[in-house]
């Protein structure tokens, strides 16, 4: 968790090695980051799953043929058992009977559903969550946080979940890391998290509008900005 | 002055070697992707067939154009049974090639780009990557392969409706002698004015379909981005076709 910009997503993009670091250490399921690229880097990712903010449903294709893409592109399984795999992700998530619906087709929070289905469908170790509930009608959210649960227990997997909606993540978390300016700032259980006493942990938690993150973008000072007399210098 | 001209000049070499080596990355993927023809033969149909209205349309016309022309020139020298031949000749050796590319760079090759974009935009490729599935050869490589094999069979049909629009003109409004007109074209036009064509539609398929691809790989993920993408796809397709037109005219010659 953490405020907008103090780099939620990126820490996800360099634990997916969409992002190299420049420095530093990073090791995910054994695998130097760091270092690891090509057919390596490809073969850890076939180990995880992620869902996307908006889903990143590929658009040319069927509800159907979303999910059964990376069995396609990765096994060579017979069509019949692609449809049985396929089938049941989908009916994990409730949209089995979407199966022939284009991606134009879904709302937000079915399309992050189909989204989810296809994250599992090659049976990953760890499952990554990009702000999944950004965005989503009570149900839908609802929806998804009951699954990013369930999904958790029944398949035994890690889930990594980037969010900032606090009350949402501590309903669902085992654990919480609060980022902040770039560092992680606390961690914790959830019930840890909210007993904690700093500044930060306590705006963030209590949605302060005004603490240690601070309200105002930095700038020049207010009342020197207005009274400025020549206007070329000003914004 | 010097300094900004040296910039841009670097700033242009670097932009070509980087769609030197995006090219390269494309060739090295061609085997693999050439496993999968189903891929290609979609992307031939969405580049070639649904850019056939546009080229039959404009092939028709500009036979028509070249029918009343070339009757109108050849007549004041009496040598109006000559049109088929003068209207074959343009039509395979410059004509044909280079609108298909011109008109293919901006019906086929916006529409490359800004698909890829978008779906760059929308984290399609980013998905894929996350599945393990390389963008370049599940993405890139069909849809350039679709376009290098679309153009020349686009070129040729815009040279065979461009042959019938002529003779629509001269032989059926203007009185052109049928026979003289389809024979003294046999016996005039040779193979190499027909590879002279070939050579040229095929080299402006790798270039436009390459410029497109790239534009829209390389775009800024945001509606500006795609946009700038697309705009570039057809204003660079344009200038190197005209360009590559000089390079092979003057080494068929």
């Amino acid at each position: 968790m953490g405020p907008s910009g103090t780099g939620k997503t990126t820490l996800l993009r360099l634990i997916t090695g969409q992002l190299r670091p420049l420095g530093g250490s990073l090791v995910v399921a054994g695998q130097d980051m760091c270092t690891v690229r090509g057919p390596a880097l490809y073969a850890l990712r076939k180990r995880m799953g992620m869902l996307f903010q908006n889903g990143a449903l590929l658009t040319d294709l069927s509800v159907f043929e979303n999910v059964a893409f990376p069995l396609r592109e990765h096994t060579d399984l017979p069509e019949r058992l692609i449809r049985l795999i396929v089938l049941t992700k989908l009916q994990a998530v409730g949209l089995r009977g979407a199966a022939p619906l284009m991606p134009s087709e879904l709302s937000g929070g079915m399309a992050r559903r189909v989204a989810l289905a296809r994250a599992i469908v090659m049976d990953p170790e760890i499952l990554i969550y990009d702000e999944p509930f950004v965005g989503l009608d009570p149900i839908s959210l609802g929806m998804i946080l009951r699954l990013v649960r369930r999904l958790n227990d029944t398949l035994g997997l890690t889930s990594i979940v980037v969010s900032h909606d606090v009350h949402e993540i501590i309903q669902v978390a085992d654990r919480v890391y609060l980022l902040s300016g770039g560092r992680a700032v606390a961690s914790g259980t959830p019930d840890e998290l909210e007993k904690n006493s700093s500044d930060v942990v306590k705006q963030f938690v209590g949605g302060l509008p005004d603490g240690p993150v601070p309200f105002h973008y930095p700038g020049p000072d207010y009342f020197g900005e207005l009274l400025q007399r020549d206007l070329r210098q000003s914004a | 002055m010097i300094g900004e001209l040296g910039r841009s000049l670097v700033g242009a070499l670097g932009g070509l070697g980087d769609i030197g080596l995006f090219l390269l990355r494309i060739v090295a993927d061609t085997p693999r992707a050439l496993l999968r023809f189903d891929l290609i033969a979609k992307q031939v149909f969405n580049s070639g067939a649904l850019s056939l209205v546009i080229i039959m349309l404009s092939g028709l016309f500009v036979g028509m154009v070249l029918g009343l022309q070339g009757f109108e020139l050849l007549q004041r020298f009496g040598s109006e049974e000559a049109l088929g031949t003068a209207a074959a000749i343009g039509l395979l050796r410059e004509l044909s090639p280079v609108i298909t590319a011109l008109l293919f760079a901006g019906r086929a090759g916006t529409a490359l780009a800004s698909e890829i974009g978008l779906m760059r935009a929308t984290d399609q490729l980013s998905a894929m990557e996350m599945m393990a599935v390389d963008p370049i050869s599940r993405v890139v490589v069909p849809r350039f392969l679709g376009g290098v094999i679309a153009m020349p069979l686009l070129a040729a049909i815009f040279s065979m409706i461009g042959l019938y629009g002529a003779q629509l003109i001269g032989v059926q409004m203007m009185g052109v002698d049928s026979g003289s007109f389809w024979s003294q074209m046999q016996g005039a036009v040779e193979l190499r004015d027909i590879n002279e064509g070939l050579v040229k539609s095929a080299m402006f398929g790798i270039a436009c379909s390459l410029i497109a691809v790239y534009q829209g790989y390389y775009a800024d993920p945001t509606a500006e981005g795609v946009g700038l993408a697309t705009t570039r796809t057809v204003v660079t397709s344009a200038v190197v076709v005209l360009f590559l037109d000089y390079l092979v005219t003057s080494a068929f010659l």
